[in-house]
């Protein structure tokens, strides 16, 4: 069984006890355990059931790098799913369920999956699920869906409790990693006075060296650590982050840092998470190294752990995860494991060791009386939930078992591979060291920033180096090599020296035995959380997938959430030896950020709610929300759909706004609109070529509707120009099209007319627009007083400045509803005030204000084209009817050229027309017009589509408009348009405009 | 996350301040081309694997455009300039020759 010791436990503090549930059941551990080390005091080595087999699973790491130990913690508002045990701090109250399993952990039905696994091979999915095709949506799919995914999603219905931040910062030099190599580097690199950061993502300084011993500077680590630790922390530019992540590096010295703010005290005030958005000129990656399972048959068995894993869990937690462990390994390292547990009372009946010889830890094993057998290895760990007991044979045979022992835990340790991943996100090269059988950072393939020059330099073992002394002597000169990379001048100071045992070399062992036979493969996993073995590795390479990239997809391998932290090294040693390839032909997967995965909490920041974009209201939107408004997005904007009434559906809202504009007077708030000044003494020159129509003739007081496309000819925006003065020109766009168009405005006169005197600013927030709109749109004006506002004087297409009442105001006489209108800009701070006047002068009048929806249907009915509606980017004035618009006299204008394409031209082009539903009712947005005949799918031919359609209260019919092939000859035609709904809707082509055709209404 | 220095307020610009804007030093052809130029000053595009000149805009910043010469694998800038003009300036050119000898895009070398 696993249990706490009596003694060691350097990061827990015995004096403090703390509750906490697992699957309901009520345990108890110290401040300072992590959750999987709690659960271990508790003899709860089984923590959670594997992806695709539902095999127990226990804790097999003891940090980042852990595959097996995923729970769901926390409840309800604060559940989360796929957390690590291994890095999760224990507190006072911690909820935690296993995950993958049904209905409990020690009894799951998914577990049959095991007994079928020689059914279930790489690839399973894709081989089985091809045929028959009916069968993929019904049988498949679902069936897929139910197995898939790890860990249980958040409850749909609640939202998270917690608060997220960014920070930004900016720093000469980012160390990343904490252990004795990013102290050392961080140290090493502040005394050049270059200010640095350094982040860990553990609670704890000084990594994985404490554990493992030796000394520095004759001193134990510990000392060491926080000596340093308090050196850092009195320099003013040194900055130390516990409980932050670097989670990945990116170009130009972009890094992306994760700190867990609360994790280990949840619902304290302030942010859980804080995402660090730091610039740095270098960055050292201390990340340590991560140590190797070996791939013998049982190796996933609860008990089954990494030999440094174990360690720590003696040294810092103490707690043992078994009473009688042997421990397996192809390096001198493990030896420190087995020393360590022994002399904490635990038995070790054996350390196979697959190499015939071994360094003075094992002569320092055998002297406390530890059994070492050279050339040995695991041939089969025996037991279901737990380690029950071991086969134990020869290193170099296939597996016939020479004898059988009983244990409880196995130890493993089939060396170490540096953490490279932060070195390669962005770019950075490895070698392949033969030596120790891991890939490196090359270092004359840094990733590059800016300048071309290397812009991250790897520390300790990291970057390779695995013994003490190694380790703090690469750190330190990594650090001032950092210092100079960012333009300090480093100060000369000599290494800390570090000592511990030697050890002899390792050998690489990829495979336990070395020729193991297939039904001992058959269980050697290599990637524990996607259930990934070796014989899955050799089936991809035998069907012949040879990129190490594609073996990675067709068999899962290293695509779980710990993304092959522990798995990938075996597993293309597994590959390349299939493939009789060298492991550096082969090559790594690619490293891609984040390190561990981060919460999208995280991610999202403060930028969430109403502060996730930000949205743009006009001076009279309180008013609007006060007065019933159904509110629409419109771009960044909200406006006024419709003001619905008590009693009222938004539709019937709509129609009574639609027939009282027509019949007495409405006002819409038209502040959204863009305005933008256009102004120089090329101004005109620079407007001919933005729009179609000419607009350096335009008169000064009179108005010109403009169309405006691309230089590929595409419809982009429309609106009234009105030219305020002899070189000045005031352009209304659409009301998204503001930014984009000033934009597009400033893109051609700076980067092709950049000798054209023109500016252009973007004045739309500076007024508010009130369009007055109906037969008693001039009385309510009048009744105000002021300008003079009658036919003569201020005629339809004109402006003037002037005063309404009490108000300073722009008026133009320009109309979207086909009514007499006039569209009033004031101030915008005056707004509101002009807005509560029209409204009360405006009651003997009829007045009403009235939404989006009714502008849409006037000008429907009127056949006005809306950009975004009759337009969709593939659409040119000519597909409109919009010819008028086209200017024959300038020899230039954006699109000009283009419209001149053969595409553009053809006369088969889709072209638009009124539609009127036979039957009067609304034919479906969005609907297609069939023709004869079906394409080679099988599918109708289509003919055109509907680009708006309304139910119009004044006509009392649904009526439409569409793009239709050849549309415009084929007048009174009835044509048919196939709904969603099942039904059919049959229209006739008519003229679009239906309403006043001959422009009474607004010319009065 | 690029960082580029603004040409025009001075300010080295990270890559959310900024808006890419394709290929530099396009040359606009309009009403008189023939077909093949107008075809190729809409739609061809370099898409080198080395060196290559791109338009930027300072969007959440000055708002001016700017040219920038990088590398598209190694992401190494090798300067920024102004918008108005239609080559690479000769300092540009001669700063990519000292780190990439050889090289060529379009017509420039």
């Amino acid at each position: 069984m696993s249990t706490r010791l009596a003694n060691q436990g350097r990061l827990i503090d015995r004096s403090k006890q703390v509750t906490f549930t697992f699957n309901g059941t009520t345990m108890r551990g110290y401040e300072g355990d992590t959750l999987a080390s709690a659960l271990l005091a508790n003899d709860q080595m089984m923590m959670g059931r594997s992806f695709k087999y539902h095999r127990p699973r226990g804790v097999v790491a003891s940090g980042a790098e852990e595959p097996n130990a995923l729970v769901g913690l926390g409840q309800g508002s604060r559940f989360e799913p796929n957390q690590r045990a291994t890095t999760t701090e224990l507190f006072d109250g911690l909820s935690a369920i296993s995950q993958n399993h049904w209905p409990n952990l020690e009894f799951d039905i998914g577990a049959i999956n095991t007994h079928l696994a020689r059914f279930l091979p790489a690839g399973f999915y894709y081989k089985m699920f091809i045929h028959p095709k009916p069968f993929w949506k019904h049988i498949y799919e679902p069936f897929i869906r139910q197995s898939a995914g790890l860990g249980k999603a958040p409850d749909k219905d609640s939202r998270d409790a917690d608060t997220y931040e960014h920070f930004y910062a900016f720093a000469d030099i980012l160390v990343i990693g904490g252990g004795v190599a990013g102290l050392q580097a961080a140290k090493a690199a502040a005394q050049s006075g270059a200010k640095v950061m350094l982040i860990e993502q553990t609670a704890h300084w000084g990594g994985r060296a404490p554990v493992d011993g030796g000394t520095i500077d004759g001193a134990p680590v510990d000392k060491f650590v926080e000596q340093t630790v308090s050196e850092l922390e009195a320099m003013d530019n040194v900055t130390l982050r516990l409980r932050c992540m670097g989670a990945g590096v990116y170009d130009h010295g972009y890094v992306l840092g994760y700190e867990r703010i609360s994790d280990h005290k949840p619902g304290t005030q302030g942010p859980r998470h804080r995402l660090w958005r730091i610039r740095a000129k270098q960055v050292v990656t201390a990340t340590g190294a991560i140590e190797r399972p070996l791939s013998f048959a049982g190796n996933d068995v609860p008990g089954v752990m990494l030999a440094s894993a174990m360690r720590d869990y003696v040294v810092n937690w103490g707690v043992t995860p078994g009473e009688r462990v042997i421990v397996a390994t192809n390096n001198d390292d493990a030896y420190r494991t087995a020393i360590t547990l022994k002399k904490a009372g635990v038995d070790i009946l054996r350390i196979l060791d697959a190499r015939n010889a071994a360094g003075m830890l094992a002569d320092e094993a055998r002297a406390l009386g530890i059994r070492v057998d050279p050339g040995r290895a695991i041939a089969k760990v025996k037991g279901g939930k737990r380690v029950k007991k071991v086969a134990i044979c020869n290193q170099d045979g296939i597996g016939g078992a020479r004898e059988e022992l009983e244990c409880d835990a196995v130890a493993m340790s089939g060396g170490w591979s540096p953490v490279v991943h932060m070195w390669s996100h962005c770019g950075g090269k490895l070698i392949w060291d033969e030596d120790h059988a891991y890939f490196r950072p090359d270092p004359d393939r840094p990733p590059l920033g800016a300048n071309g020059e290397g812009f991250v330099v790897a520390a300790g073992s990291a970057n390779g180096p695995l013994s003490l002394g190694d380790v703090v002597a690469d750190a330190h000169a990594a650090g001032k090599a950092a210092a100079k990379g960012a333009g300090f001048k480093p100060k000369n100071t000599k290494a800390p020296q570090g000592e511990t045992t030697d050890e002899a070399s390792m050998e690489a062992v990829w495979l336990m035995p070395a020729n193991a036979e297939v039904q001992l493969r058959m269980k050697s996993w290599l990637d524990f959380q996607n259930d990934v073995k070796v014989s899955d590795v050799q089936l991809a390479a035998r069907e012949g997938y040879e990129s190490v990239e594609h073996t990675k997809r067709y068999t899962t391998l290293g695509m779980a959430t710990d993304q092959g932290k522990l798995s990938n090294i075996n597993g293309l040693a597994i590959l390349a030896d299939a493939l009789d390839a060298e492991i550096p032909k082969v090559g790594t997967t690619t490293f891609r950020p984040p390190y561990t995965p981060i919460s999208m909490g995280a991610i999202g920041g403060e930028a969430r709610g109403e502060v996730f974009q930000p949205i743009r209201q006009t001076p009279m939107h309180n008013w609007h929300d006060k007065s019933g408004a159904d509110w629409e997005p419109v771009g960044q904007w909200r406006r006024t759909y419709a003001y619905v009434r008590p009693g009222e559906s938004v539709h019937d809202a709509v129609n009574r706004e639609v027939k009282n504009t027509r019949e007495n007077l409405g006002l819409l708030d038209a502040s959204t609109l863009g305005k933008l000044i256009v102004k120089g003494p090329d101004a005109g020159k620079f407007l001919d070529m933005m729009y179609t129509n000419m607009m350096s003739t335009l008169k000064v007081g009179k108005c010109r509707y403009g169309l405006m496309c691309s230089d590929n000819g595409f419809l982009i925006d429309d609106g009234v120009v009105a030219r305020i003065d002899e070189d000045t020109w005031l352009c209304h766009t659409t009301t998204g099209g503001a930014e984009r168009i000033h934009g597009h405005m400033e893109e051609w006169l700076q980067t092709e007319w950049w000798d054209w005197k023109v500016y252009v600013a973007n004045v739309t927030e500076q007024y508010a627009q009130v369009a007055v709109v109906g037969p008693n749109a001039r009385k309510v004006l009048e009744k105000l007083g002021g300008m003079d506002v009658s036919k003569d004087t201020l005629p339809f297409m004109e402006w003037r400045d002037g005063k309404i009442g009490d108000f300073d105001c722009r008026a133009y006489r320009i109309s979207f509803s086909g009514e007499l209108s006039y569209e009033i800009a004031v101030p915008a701070s005056q707004g509101q005030a002009f807005w509560d006047t029209l409204m009360e002068a405006g009651k003997e009048f009829g007045v009403m204000p009235y939404g989006t929806e009714c502008l849409h249907i006037l000008r429907a009915e009127k056949g006005f084209i809306m950009i975004g509606d009759e337009t969709d980017g593939t659409v040119i004035p000519q597909d409109l009817g919009l010819h008028w618009a086209l200017s024959k006299k300038k020899e230039d204008f954006l699109g000009k050229r283009a419209q001149e394409r053969s595409h553009m031209t053809d006369p088969d082009r889709w072209k638009l027309v009124g539609l009127e539903t036979v039957d009067g009712s609304v034919i479906p947005d969005g609907a297609y017009a069939v023709g004869e005949g079906v394409n080679a799918n099988g599918q109708r031919n289509m003919i055109g589509r509907v680009t708006s359609t309304y139910y119009s209260a004044n006509l009392d019919k649904g009526i439409a408009m569409g793009l239709i092939k050849h549309g415009p000859d084929r007048m009174g035609e009835v044509i048919e348009f196939p709904g969603t709904d099942g039904k059919s809707y049959k229209a006739k082509i008519v003229d679009p405009i239906f309403y006043d055709k001959d422009g009474e209404k607004q010319n009065v | 996350m690029l960082i580029l220095h603004c040409p025009y307020c001075g300010v080295d610009a990270e890559e959310t301040e900024l808006a890419a804007g394709g290929e530099a030093h396009l040359k606009r052809f309009g009403p008189g081309s023939d077909d093949d130029q107008f075809h190729d000053y809409l739609f061809m595009r370099e898409n080198p694997k080395g060196v290559h000149f791109e338009r930027w805009r300072h969007a959440n910043g000055c708002g001016k455009w700017f040219h920038a010469a990088r590398c598209t694998t190694t992401l190494e800038v090798f300067g920024t300039y102004s918008a108005q003009t239609t080559e690479p300036p000769k300092d540009i050119r001669d700063a990519i020759s000292a780190k990439r000898p050889g090289w060529k895009w379009r017509e420039y070398s």
